[in-house]
């Protein structure tokens, strides 16, 4: 049992379905070329987390990246697909060992402010997990919240005090010991330091490092900065409109890119290594998930694009020891 | 040496709320060559943004500008009335602003608005001002600008809106542009489009560029001058290559070192500590004191701007001076 990766996603697929409304079906029984919209907002992926391990989920806006950690926390449940958690199928288990397995995994979120409860003393919002789930008795209430909150570089001083009393950064704490309490092995940091300035994110970065090594942690960290990802990571995955297409250890990704996507990507990126240079473009917008191009999504952007790559899907495969990429030019 | 473009003088803008006067901006002064792009570079509540609103006249009450003088092609701008400044709005001097949706208007055509915006400061034709908004669409990288003009906003995606916003900003090709956060909102391969084309635009038309952003990344690929503000004043500017590699205030020293970068990689960053102070009573002396690890006594005393090294300027009594100690 040991052995089993901490979590394994099989052909994990979730789509989002928008129903006809009565208009609609009256008017497709008519004969309107009317149809079911179909987002397919995460196709077939394939992810191992092991123990301990830093893995970066990267990808611009709609490509899915959120709907996958969402699926990981236990938030929204896929639509095809395993998600193992220790070598177990999470939907096998049932009563205390389903509700253990899923305190196990905890969400840290972009908006700090959204994802508290602006009606509720910091002390409620980070005790009443664990005192629901009967991880402490009500003597042991306070000291434990104390411990909390000062881990995550709060002062236990405060713990009276309302979210909105609290600065960004000091909310983010708030949501980091909110999800610690509750003694999880396992985060899903969705953008967890996007909506930060950059000084106050630096500390936060330098909060996750700590409590890593500290409580032994796993993440998925799950952003669009690259600088944070390449800073964090052990391993870093690149999604494009709900598809992974590369996949391999941080310096591999950042060193040796193979995906054309992860590429321009990287190219993209400014960095403040580089001095008053000319930017360099990849063509074209990211394409609607509504209606993504055939074959290789990213085939209408690509610079390398053939014929092949606009009829068949590129598989993701190992290129190289611990590097996978889904390309039609690995081939060749 | 031509004159600047745009040369900002002691600005003081100041907010009378009911809690005491906020001084979002609080004596900053900085030029802008013709041609320039100019990085002002802040964390949230710096003042950068209230910087830009008063350059173009958009401070509403219970701001208004306290003091000082904005100087462009001449003319104080803190001095013209709102007649004289809706006259060189939108005509000699642009904005591009975070949300393109605060520029468009989501009920109207693209087409309308444009063609209004032209004909709002020059006398031509319907004709010739869609013949001229077609031409900017075109420029800014707009595939098929014909049909695209007869498109509503919410038909764009937002990289294709910002340019749209960029566009209407272009249309009296006007000597100087406020670009507020202009790509925050943008994924990175869009970003880099649109860097791309504010680049080749400051290089073929010489309009000069006020870049206000909390990323010093795209600064550093983007900008000539920095400038870099903290609760309302600027702490340092100069040359971009000379403030990133060398920088001489501690407040920038620490900004720099906060950023993840491939040299850094899986040490812990370094961190400023605390937080940004509340702007309605700032603490006498240097407002960055209570989180600057070089600060001593002679703190208290309110440090002025001074030219530490040629042509670099920082507000500090203690600056590294040490190569050594580069960030």
């Amino acid at each position: 049992m040991n052995d089993a990766p901490m979590l394994e996603l099989r052909d994990i697929t979730r789509r989002f379905e928008k129903k006809l409304d009565f208009a609609g079906r009256i008017a497709q029984r008519l004969g309107a070329p009317v149809r079911e919209e179909i987002v397919h907002a995460v196709d077939r992926v394939n992810l191992t987390v092991r123990k301990g391990e830093v893995v970066g989920l990267v990808g611009e806006s709609g490509c899915g990246k959120s709907t996958l950690g969402r699926m990981v926390a236990g938030i929204l449940p896929p639509t095809e697909g395993t998600i193992l958690r220790d070598g177990s199928d999470i939907k096998a288990l049932t009563g205390a060992e389903a509700r253990q397995m899923k305190l196990r995994t905890q969400m840290i979120f972009q908006d700090p402010y959204a994802s508290l409860n602006p009606r509720m003393r910091v002390q409620d919002i980070v005790g009443e997990a664990p005192r629901v789930h009967g991880l402490l008795d009500g003597a042991a209430f306070d000291d434990y919240v104390d411990e909390q909150m000062r881990r995550a570089g709060l002062d236990p001083g405060f713990k009276r005090r309302y979210p909105h009393q609290f600065s960004g950064g000091q909310r983010q704490r708030i949501g980091i010991a909110r999800a610690l309490a509750v003694k999880p092995d396992f985060i899903v940091c969705d953008e967890a330091v996007a909506a930060l300035d950059v000084s106050i994110q630096a500390q936060i970065l330098n909060l996750f490092m700590r409590l890593r090594k500290e409580l032994d942690l796993t993440y998925l960290f799950i952003s669009h900065d690259l600088g944070v990802v390449e800073h964090l990571s052990d391993r870093v995955v690149i999604m494009y409109l709900g598809r992974v297409v590369e996949e391999a250890d941080t310096e591999t990704v950042f060193r040796r890119p193979n995906h054309p996507y992860t590429r321009s990507l990287l190219d993209s990126v400014p960095r403040i290594e580089n001095r008053k240079r000319a930017f360099s473009v990849v063509k074209g917008e990211i394409p609607s998930p509504l209606n993504p191009p055939p074959g290789c999504h990213f085939h209408p952007r690509c610079p390398l694009a053939m014929e092949r790559c606009r009829v068949e899907v590129p598989k993701l495969r190992e290129i190289a020891p611990g590097q996978r990429s889904a390309c039609h030019l690995n081939d060749q | 040496m031509t004159a600047p473009t745009l040369e900002v003088r002691d600005l003081q803008t100041h907010f009378f709320t009911r809690a005491g006067v906020v001084k979002a901006v609080d004596g900053v002064s900085f030029s802008v060559g013709r041609g320039k792009v100019m990085g002002l570079v802040g964390e949230s509540g710096s003042g950068k943004s209230v910087t830009g609103f008063s350059i173009i006249g958009l401070v509403d009450p219970p701001g208004r500008i306290a003091g000082g003088s904005i100087l462009f092609q001449g003319r104080d701008l803190a001095k013209l009335s709102e007649e004289e400044m809706r006259d060189l709005r939108g005509n000699r001097i642009a904005m591009i602003f975070q949300d393109p949706m605060m520029t468009l208007n989501p009920v109207l055509r693209i087409d309308t608005q444009m063609i209004e915006t032209v004909k709002a400061h020059k006398k031509v034709s319907t004709e010739e001002a869609r013949q001229r908004a077609r031409d900017t669409l075109g420029m800014v990288g707009i595939p098929s600008p014909d049909e695209r003009l007869k498109a509503y906003p919410h038909q764009f995606s937002g990289g294709m809106r910002q340019r749209v916003a960029i566009a209407i900003a272009l249309l009296h090709e006007p000597q100087l542009i406020v670009a507020d956060e202009p790509t925050t909102a943008l994924d990175v391969t869009i970003q880099g489009q649109i860097l791309a084309e504010v680049q080749k635009l400051c290089a073929t038309t010489g309009t000069s560029m006020i870049w206000i952003t909390h990323d010093l990344s795209v600064v550093a690929g983007l900008a000539d001058d920095i400038a870099v503000m903290y609760a309302g004043r600027i702490v340092e500017k100069g040359a971009v290559s000379e403030v990133l590699d060398k920088p001489l205030h501690p407040y920038t020293h620490g900004l720099i070192g906060s950023v993840p970068s491939r040299n850094k990689r899986g040490e812990a960053l370094r961190q400023i500590p605390g937080m940004t102070p509340s702007l309605l009573n700032l603490p006498p002396g240097c407002a960055f004191r209570a989180r600057c690890p070089r600060a001593s006594e002679s703190c208290l005393a309110e440090p002025v701007m001074a030219e530490i090294l040629p042509g670099r300027e920082a507000r500090c009594i203690h600056p590294h001076l040490d190569a050594s100690e580069a960030a």
